[in-house]
């Protein structure tokens, strides 16, 4: 499995000066949009990422050729849109990315706008990301002067400007139509779908938003072909015609109390253990891990008896966790409180709810303001029935809100009350009360 | 068609519409919090989720439905998520609301009984409710900043609608949201208070608001919970927009006013139109018939402000909006209806028998309805014996209808203002529409957000101008040269419509020899606009496929205001933009009714619906259908009239609902003029400055306690239905104009104003087929000739009605204003009316809530030249002409350019008009308002 994984997502990290535009053609770069160029046609380019079955990496995980496939045949403006947002708490493998290869984040995003037949891509990126944002700017400044952007890109009849977006710092903004708003200078609100940003995106334009890592893997998809994609990974369950595989590489992302955090590109589907023993090197001070989130804090909690879960696209729901998100683990040990956690948990999404929606304004706010007053010694058995009432009749999946927020918000409810009752039943029963000092450290890694 | 099923019962819809309609169409109902039909679905509080057949809950409000789609909408699923949702919004929710406490009106408490989680008095019931309410923060207080609305955010549930109604409907963009998630409030500007935001106190918010978070103060404060309300369906007394209104009374009060949904205002109204109508309260309407005590003659002024005495920073009544009333009141003693009116007649007719029938003359108003118009025109036509029949139309649009009759044989507007839904290019010249026709603006802003493209010319920037694609802020008094150069252009440059010109337009060949003249270079310095740009617009008319003209006072009240509306007219006919959807002239009318008053015949050249006097095949019918032999000379207008009545040609006067002394130009003039007439009869609901001259006043209902039609500035006739009792003796004028035609001798027993109407609609075409019936409740748009014809809002598609079907280009040269400025008077006095006050204040300064909103004079000048006299806001000046001088405060602003300044003209202590000059138009005898010479210094700031 992952033992003799060679990194390709990741081949440039660590190499000096590796955001350079002249390092980076020397190690190859660019081939693959050479070649694309030279020898594909826009559909063509579509219909290899179709049959590489990539799945998108920002947290849905839809397949990224169909998502290029809604675009209407007969549009005459298409706007790239590249999700660098990356704000689900406990992720960084967008950053590690643009701060290190940024002409691989180009390169993948001129294929795709090549594909996609936009002229204009615009990349949103975290405010927060001031590294990032200095580099990938160097590099769009090297790739002009180069004549890989702009006027015939690379000498073709091809032509791309790509603008450089900062956000302001508001998770909602990573949910594409929330991006989208804010990148027209709105408040990012979500917007009804349909229409999707196929049809109705960037200006009321037809609009592709791709995630950062999912444009790299385009970049190597075109460069070593189709075959070498859908050979990592975990194949389909025949049996299973829902079942859409998890194929190529990913990068995850480890924090939390483990010996060595940091990001590591491996198949899809290694198991979650296997990630944190081999890769992050075991709990921090010999002890054993509680809780675990999977893909970042929206996706909820793994108890330890489910580690050896794999991180693919279709094993986690297996567990009651939402999915395998941005496939950001992050690992709690024996000594955390859960009720803490998921105090933390909920007041992060009480304050990035946009307020849209009532049932995410209104109950992201209530569970903060149930879980605070558990945290205060005041809490009741009942409020956990509540909580989960609550939890269970919020979000997308439910039905009840424009966008995934509060899915997100609902599931660390959900599996945390589930997997660990009893911790918050003995919690409410003996009255404890959490100062404020004790409360800072865990979940605070994770917000 | 689509077909959907809602709940097993199969509807039949129109393609696009939403899962919500199609349940409306199978007669289930939804319940919705943040949907409204008038507004766009936004989907956001959940509350009309329904369930398709796989499962799916999906907000039916914003989802379109697909053809063959089923869906449930209370399935258990369904309510139990309503429930969980109505308990969330329940839990921070002021119980009860300021609209729950005063009309039962809450959606959200209604809908909390209805499920359960409120008991039958409304009080909390559900369990888990009860708990978290325990556990809600401490409510904020209510802000009380506004004149007219509370604002509490514990009620609010933040389903956007006032959002929506503000941003998208009025298009004011004040309310949005400060905050986010549980945090997030409404916010008005960047969070300020109500009243101190740049809020415009339209009440569309209230109006969509489905709790208690915006309420209208007074239904808060006066209205009891177990009071039942009334409705009465009428119209806006103000502007000529005419919107739609619902009255809202509590037993004999009107507690709220509605925009009424109709196909002219949509349901919209501005502030004097939900907030404007308390005047009728006043405990200065006059409630009996007065007659002059014997020690007040010779006539003259009663009051200190009509005197004129405190013009100069002298003494003034601290604070009084309105006229000393106490003292003015002094000079008159009750009498009987009986008494009054036969003084009235009695006096007139010896003054008749005296000096002949032409030393009588009536003014007529705006503000009365057709059938009062009618009623006023023929007492001074066939009572009098003479056409000395003028109103307030000729202060308005006189140069106007003078230009549309020579060059389209008439006077009306061509196609109706919602009509820019149809256009490309929207021009609108010398109106400031968002302040005087509020709703219509609103109309034409939503259009420019729509992509239709926004020409605003105006020496004095209008709020308008911020949303326009073009602003052009061109010379006071340059309009001629304006146009003339963009005419040009389109001829030089072949823009115009050739084959519109060849068979509809007469008059090219010599309107070329005037506009060749007036290369963009050549005009470019007369009117202060670059050529390029000239340019660049006579362009963009000569490609727009559809182009709609607005104009208002500025064009028309000038000494060329003719030529000025000549222009609009040519340049509509050059490029074929008549006769279409989307195109036409359009002078949007000031007062409600001044579309239908001259339509009854309250003109001195013509009889009901334009027929000329001089014409004797229409004379000898209106002498049989009136039974007199009537005066074929033509009458005065109004400035004529009064420079009459100071020759002594004019001896005695009835007026009826005008206040000429504050309206006319040049107030010194006016208040010599009426105080030598021999006699003067006023009817009013209030005793105007213009009384204090009278010998007999009489009580007049208001526009509230009467029945009668109104012909908006889209044609449309319109149904005014009484809502309150008029307050003591006060009667209807048409009541009142039926004794004293009685007493001329003419029979008029009218029992209703529905019988006035049909016999004015009989002597016309334009209102042949309309009677109360065919109005309805909305009205219609004349001509009606039969009454199932259907409205032809658009007219002129084929033929004009000239002598042969052409429309005529008259071309005109431009020519300076009357008085321009020098060493002496070196600024431009412009007048004209602001968002809050109506004409001579005296029905908006009687309003509580405009007249707090709006409560002093003022005159806008430049930033740089207020920093060069040394004044700040607030300081005080005092403005003179050679007329005149007016002693008011100073507010600085952009608004005007350098060199010119701005007064309201609605204020008796600082009357506009003290200063304005009363030179007329040679045509449409209508006076420059817009354009004196003027000194300006600085001055203390008066006593009191």
């Amino acid at each position: 499995m992952a033992t003799d994984f060679e990194p390709v997502l990741l081949a440039n990290v660590g190499v000096p000066d590796s955001q350079r535009l002249e390092v980076y053609r020397q190690r190859g770069g660019y081939r693959a949009l050479e070649k694309t160029l030279r020898e594909y046609s826009p559909e063509e380019v579509v219909e290899l990422v179709v049959q590489s079955k990539l799945r998108g990496r920002g947290g849905a995980g839809f397949p990224c050729g169909m998502k290029w496939k809604f675009l209407p045949k007969d549009r005459t403006v298409t706007y790239l849109c590249v999700n660098a947002d990356e704000s689900e708490p406990g992720t960084f493998n967008n950053r590690i990315l643009m701060e290190n290869d940024p002409h691989q984040v180009l390169e993948g995003i001129a294929i795709a706008a090549y594909a996609t037949r936009a002229q204009t891509a615009y990349i949103y990126i975290r405010y927060e990301y001031v590294r990032a944002y200095e580099t990938l700017q160097q590099a769009i400044n090297e790739a002009y002067e180069a004549g890989i952007l702009g006027e015939r890109v690379l000498g073709s009849d091809f032509s791309l400007n790509v603008y450089l977006h900062r956000g302001a710092g508001a998770y909602i903004c990573g949910e594409e139509t929330g991006l989208i708003e804010s990148l027209e200078g709105k408040r990012g609100w979500p917007r009804t779908k349909p229409p999707y940003p196929a049809v109705e995106g960037v200006f009321r334009k037809p609009t592709v938003v791709n995630n950062v890592e999912t444009l790299c893997c385009v970049k190597h998809i075109m460069d070593r072909g189709v075959d070498w994609f859908l050979s990592i990974g975990v194949p389909a369950d025949p049996n299973n015609p829902r079942d859409l595989g998890s194929y190529g590489p990913k990068l995850y992302c480890v924090s939390g109390h483990v010996n060595r955090p940091g990001c590591y590109e491996l198949p899809l589907g290694v198991p979650c253990r296997e990630l944190i023993e081999r890769y992050g090197g075991g709990v921090r001070g010999g002890k054993r891990a509680k809780a675990v989130i999977p893909g970042g804090l929206s996706m909820g909690f793994l108890k330890e008896d489910e580690l050896d879960t794999p991180l693919d696209f279709n094993s986690l729901q297996k567990v009651g966790c939402l999915g395998l998100g941005t496939a950001a683990v992050v690992v709690f040990d024996e000594d955390t409180s859960i009720v803490e956690l998921l105090h933390r948990s909920c007041r992060f999404f009480a304050h990035e709810s946009c307020g849209q929606c009532t049932p995410c304004r209104e109950g992201t706010g209530w569970m903060y303001r149930i879980l605070t007053r558990i945290l205060h010694g005041e809490g009741r058995i009942e409020d956990l029935d509540l909580l989960l009432e609550l939890a269970d009749s919020m979000g997308i999946i439910p039905g009840t809100t424009i966008c995934g927020l509060a899915d997100g918000a609902a599931w660390p409810v959900k599996t945390a009350i589930r997997k660990f009752r009893d911790e918050f039943e003995a919690f409410i029963r003996s009255g404890s009360r959490l100062t404020a000092a004790s409360s800072g450290s865990a979940a605070g890694e994770a917000s | 068609m689509i077909t959907v099923t809602v709940d097993g019962k199969q509807v039949e819809l129109q393609p696009g519409a939403t899962l919500w309609q199609a349940a409306e169409a199978a007669g289930v109902g939804i319940p919705v919090l943040c949907h409204d039909p008038r507004l766009r679905p936004v989907g956001v509080c959940r509350l009309c989720l329904v369930e398709l057949a796989d499962g799916t809950l999906i907000p039916s409000c914003c989802t379109p439905a697909a053809n063959g789609v089923s869906f449930r909408t209370a399935t258990d699923r369904i309510r139990d998520h309503r429930r969980m949702l109505l308990r969330l919004l329940l839990a921070t929710h002021r119980i009860p609301c300021l609209a729950q406490q005063s009309t039962g009106s809450c959606l959200l408490e209604q809908l909390g009984v209805e499920y359960g989680l409120l008991d039958g008095h409304g009080r909390p019931a559900d369990p888990a409710l009860i708990e978290l309410r325990t556990l809600a923060l401490s409510e904020a207080p209510v802000d009380d900043s506004s004149p007219a609305i509370l604002v509490d955010h514990a009620a609010c549930i933040l389903c956007d609608r006032c959002i929506r109604a503000c941003d998208e409907v009025q298009c004011n963009d004040v309310i949005g949201r400060s905050g986010k998630g549980f945090e997030t409030r409404i916010a008005f500007d960047l969070g300020a208070p109500m009243g101190h935001s740049s809020c415009v106190t339209c009440g569309e918010c209230v109006q969509v608001c489905p709790t208690g978070a915006l309420v209208e103060r007074r239904m808060a404060e006066t209205v009891r919970r177990d009071e039942p309300l009334r409705v009465v369906a009428s119209v806006c007394p103000y502007c000529g927009v005419g919107c739609t209104t619902d009255y809202i009374k509590a037993g004999p009060r009107i507690v709220a006013v509605r925009g009424r949904p109709s196909p002219g205002s949509d349901g919209r109204l501005c502030v004097k139109g939900r907030y404007g109508w308390d005047y009728a309260l006043h405990p200065h309407r006059l409630t009996t018939p007065l007659i002059r005590r014997p020690g007040y003659y010779p006539k003259g002024p009663l009051t200190a402000d009509t005197r004129g005495d405190t013009w100069d920073g002298g003494r003034r009544k601290p604070g009084s909006p309105v006229p000393d009333y106490e003292q003015a009141l002094e000079a008159f003693r009750e009498a009987s209806w009986q008494e009054a009116l036969d003084l009235i007649a009695e006096r007139l007719q010896e003054i008749r028998r005296r000096y002949g029938t032409r030393a009588l003359a009536g003014f007529g108003s705006a503000k009365c309805s057709n059938e009062e118009a009618y009623l006023f025109q023929k007492l001074v036509r066939a009572g009098f014996g003479n056409n000395n029949v003028d109103h307030c139309t000729r202060l308005c649009h006189a140069s106007s209808v003078a230009a549309l009759l020579e060059c389209i044989g008439s006077g009306a507007v061509t196609n109706s203002f919602r009509d820019v839904d149809r256009t490309d290019l929207i021009l609108v010249t010398g109106s400031n529409t968002v302040e005087n026709h509020p709703v219509a603006a609103t109309f034409f802003k939503q259009a420019v957000r729509r992509g239709k493209r926004l020409l605003v010319v105006d020496p004095r920037r209008p709020r308008l101008a911020d949303y326009a694609t073009w602003y052009c802020r061109i010379q006071p008094g340059s309009d001629v040269a304006f146009y003339n150069a963009l005419m040009h252009v389109l001829i030089r440059d072949r823009l115009y419509d050739e084959e519109f010109v060849r068979r509809r337009v007469r008059g090219f060949e010599s309107f070329w020899e005037v506009v060749q003249h007036y290369a963009p270079q050549r005009a470019a310095p007369l009117c202060g606009i670059p050529a390029a740009q000239l340019e660049e617009i006579a362009h963009a008319i000569g490609t727009a496929r559809a182009m709609m003209v607005f104009w208002g006072m500025g064009i028309s009240q000038h000494t060329h205001g003719t030529d000025n509306a000549r222009c609009l007219i040519a340049l509509c006919l050059l490029t074929g933009n008549v006769g279409r959807p989307g195109t036409g002239l359009h002078p949007l009318r000031g007062q409600n009714n001044v579309q239908g008053a001259s339509d009854a015949g309250l003109i001195p050249m013509v009889y009901p619906d334009y027929q000329p006097v001089a014409d004797p095949e229409v004379r000898s019918r209106f002498e049989e259908a009136w039974g007199v032999s009537l005066d074929p000379k033509p009458g005065l207008t109004v400035v004529e009239t009064m420079n009459a009545a100071l020759s002594g040609e004019v001896k005695g006067m009835l007026m009826m609902g005008e206040n000429p002394f504050l309206s006319d130009p040049n107030v010194n003039k006016v208040r010599a003029a009426l105080a030598k007439l021999e006699f003067l009869a006023v009817q009013d609901i209030f005793l105007t400055e213009t009384a204090e001259f009278a010998d007999v006043i009489l009580p007049s209902a208001s526009f509230f306690e009467k029945l009668g039609t109104y012909t908006n500035t889209d044609r449309r006739v319109q149904l005014g239905r009484p809502v309150l009792d008029p307050p003591g003796q006060a009667r209807p004028d048409w009541m009142i104009l039926s004794e004293l035609l009685e007493r001329f001798g003419i029979p008029a027993d009218y029992e209703s104003p529905e019988k006035i109407f049909r016999e004015f609609a009989d002597l016309t075409r334009s209102y042949r087929g309309l009677n109360y019936d065919v109005l309805g409740l909305d009205g219609k748009i004349w001509p009606v000739e039969r009454p199932d014809a259907p409205e032809r809002p658009i007219l002129f598609a084929d033929r004009f009605p000239t002598a042969d079907g052409k429309g005529k280009l008259v071309g005109c040269h431009y020519a300076p204003p009357a008085e321009l400025p020098d060493a002496d008077y070196p600024f431009v006095l412009n007048t004209g009316r602001m968002l809050e006050h109506w004409h001579t204040g005296t029905m908006t300064r009687r309003s509580a809530t405009l007249a707090t909103l709006a409560p002093t004079p003022y005159v806008e000048i430049n930033r740089d030249d207020a920093e060069a006299l040394g004044v700040a806001e607030g300081d005080f000046v005092r403005v003179s002409s050679r007329r005149g001088t007016v002693v008011l405060a100073v507010r600085p602003t952009d608004r005007v350019a350098q060199g010119c300044v701005f007064i309201p003209f609605h204020f008796r202590e600082a009357a506009a008009n003290l200063l304005t000059i009363d030179e007329l138009d040679p045509y449409g005898k209508i006076p420059e308002y817009k354009f004196c010479a003027v000194r300006i210094e600085p001055a203390p700031r008066p006593e009191g």
